[in-house]
């Protein structure tokens, strides 16, 4: 399982960080969702990696999943999705503002 | 429970939904109201400034849960005077975008005030996952403040500082998972304690989530390599949106003191231990003090390279910055001070500048942005002079406080083993500045104008209240020189408290946890 789910942390990564270097902003948006996906794996399994325990304290329990990681990818991932759609609405707008979806100044911009 | 001390968040969290949902087509009314919660966010700030002036410190544990366990907020003097900075920065860019430029897009006044929550709380939290939470609060204020008035280029710059300041936020959660995992906890100074008995084999890990979460926060204080950001987004939007801003960089330095200063001497004992240079924090924080220089002179080049008046002005943020950051990284008691002194200085001058560049963009009728000679504009003189002051004030030449601010730095870094650099590096950074500001200010106000003299382009806003804001920003900047004996007395006091983190360790971490329960 450890192998699992460290390759799918590390292959979305990858596959995130490539595609949010492209120029349109529409894989830009798919690379940071694909980015932020990997994160909330990567901070929900750093409560290490347990099957079939409680997530609380429980007496006769010796062993339990910590629920802190839980909890924090819960906020995260609130907040990645929030953030993700509000990257789409000003994508969208940009487009039809400029009639194109690059990322980068153009040079009407920059000077 | 001293429940004043929640009030920075909550003030402005209560006003901002009732300005979206209420008042939202009154733009008088939202601008009472708006102006109502900052004033009274100025008035905390003096109180809370007032209150820690002793030297105590006091802890705020949300829902009542002790440190380690809950959430905590955090007053100490530092916190105390960033929120007044934050308060009083408030209040002027308010005033000077009631002379219109709140009206030219919608919802200007609770992106404001949500963006001043998220800065409140971010200075006051004493956890660094809610610190996450408070940054993506004045993020996703930011984003629509950064597009306020709309336009493609603000767009499309608005999305790359989106996008940036995304992946800061997935590097930001990286680290807080990193964190976690080793040290078992997110609170500063419960991981300050739990950093000494770090196994030798986690050290490496452990490193490797500081060195991110300081990345985090040089996105955020736009450092040097990760200061591209700052100029498009800065010259990019509104006047009025950039001068707020010049706090938010702030923040990031804040976090790079606290986290530095906090974690470095961990010790529940009574004697302060210091764990020299194998303490994990000087590890992830080393390269702090080449970037800052690298800011330096990247901003200060720009600003003589810039074709833009806007863009100058950022690269002049962009090289306070660096020449804050170099006070930082020589991480000694005088330095901090000195420091703290330029972080005052440099957002109220910085956000003077771009008040006055906004001011004389719109004035002006053609290529108004440029910096090449075109017609001369209304009052001109007065502009002109409004722009040399504050000029002067960015650039650090007396009698404005920046000179005093890098006189505080040059004293301070003297200790330093490469002193003889940083010298050279602040005073001939100083001259390109002096040389990029009078070359715009020639071109701009000074060299001879053809046409005459054409009211072709009616200013739309109100002129008084405008000037009423920029020369409340210049007033305390001359403040900051009359009473810098007075201001430079207290800084120490603030530096002092900082440097001893034992107080603030056992403030939020009850050291006599056995007694009382």
């Amino acid at each position: 399982m450890e192998f699992l789910v460290a390759s799918s942390i590390g292959v979305m990564t990858m596959a995130g960080v490539y595609l949010s270097l492209r120029a349109r902003t529409f894989t830009v948006v798919l690379g940071l969702t694909l980015l932020t996906y990997a994160v909330n794996l990567f901070v929900f399994s750093v409560g290490r990696l347990k099957t079939n325990r409680p997530p609380i304290i429980a007496y006769g329990q010796a062993d339990y999943a910590d629920p802190l990681p839980q909890a924090l990818v819960l906020t995260a991932i609130v907040i990645s999705f929030g953030m993700s759609a509000l990257l789409l609405v000003l994508a969208v707008r940009s487009y039809f503002e400029s009639d194109n979806d690059h990322v980068d100044l153009l040079d009407e911009d920059a000077t | 429970m001293n429940h004043w001390m929640i009030l920075p968040v909550i003030v402005p969290a209560v006003v901002a939904p009732l300005l979206a949902m209420s008042v939202r087509h009154d733009i008088v009314l939202a601008r009472v109201f708006s102006m109502m919660s900052t004033v009274a966010l100025v008035i905390i700030g003096i109180a809370s400034v007032v209150i820690t002036l002793p030297g105590d410190i006091y802890t705020y544990a949300l829902g009542n849960w002790p440190a380690p366990i809950g959430i905590v907020l955090v007053v100490d003097r530092l916190a105390a005077l960033m929120l007044l900075v934050t308060a009083v920065l408030g209040v002027c860019v308010l005033l000077y975008s009631m002379n219109g430029s709140d009206s030219l897009g919608q919802h200007f006044h609770p992106l404001f005030q949500f963006q001043l929550m998220g800065l409140n709380g971010a200075f006051l939290t004493g956890d660094l996952f809610n610190l996450f939470v408070f940054f993506e609060v004045l993020l996703i204020a930011s984003y629509g403040l950064m597009n306020h008035g709309g336009g493609g280029g603000r767009l499309r710059a608005g999305i790359q500082y989106m996008t940036l300041n995304l992946v800061g936020s997935s590097i930001f959660l990286i680290a807080l998972g990193l964190i976690y995992g080793i040290a078992g906890t997110l609170n500063l100074s419960d991981l300050a304690i739990k950093m000494r008995d770090i196994a030798a084999a986690d050290r490496a890990l452990l490193i490797t989530g500081l060195s991110l979460l300081v990345v985090v926060f040089g996105i955020k204080s736009a450092i040097f390599p990760l200061q591209f950001w700052l100029p498009g987004t800065y010259s990019k939007t509104s006047g009025v949106v950039a001068a707020l801003f010049s706090i938010m960089t702030k923040v990031g330095v804040y976090w790079i003191i606290r986290l530095y200063w906090v974690t470095r001497t961990a010790s529940q004992s009574d004697e302060v231990v210091w764990i020299d240079q194998t303490a994990l924090i000087d590890q992830a924080i080393r390269w702090l003090m080449p970037a800052a220089a690298i800011t330096l002179l990247l901003g200060m080049v720009g600003v003589v390279n810039a074709r833009r008046l806007s863009q100058q002005a950022a690269f002049a943020a962009m090289a306070s910055i660096g020449t804050l950051l170099i006070a930082i990284a020589a991480f000694t008691e005088t330095s901090l001070s000195a420091a703290l002194y330029y972080i005052l200085h440099s957002t109220f001058s910085v956000a003077a500048l771009f008040l006055v560049v906004d001011c004389v963009v719109q004035r002006r009728t053609v290529d108004r942005e440029s910096l090449t000679t075109t017609s001369s504009f209304e009052s001109m003189g007065l502009w002109g002079s409004l722009f040399f002051i504050a000029a002067i004030g960015v650039v650090g030449m007396p009698p404005l406080s920046g000179f005093l601010g890098k006189l505080l730095i040059l004293d301070a870094v003297r200790s330093h083993s490469f002193w003889y650099l940083l010298w050279a590096l602040i005073l001939s950074t100083s001259l390109l500045g002096i040389i990029g500001f009078s070359r715009s200010g020639s071109f701009v106000f000074w060299k001879g104008h053809q046409e005459a003299l054409t009211p072709s382009n009616p200013p739309t806003e109100s002129v008084t209240v405008s000037l009423v804001a920029i020369f409340s920003l210049l007033f305390i900047l001359v403040s900051l020189t009359i009473f810098s004996g007075w201001i430079v007395g207290y800084l120490d006091s603030v530096a002092e408290q900082i440097t001893y983190s034992k107080g603030y360790i056992d403030a939020v971490i009850k050291p006599t946890v056995e007694g009382e329960n």
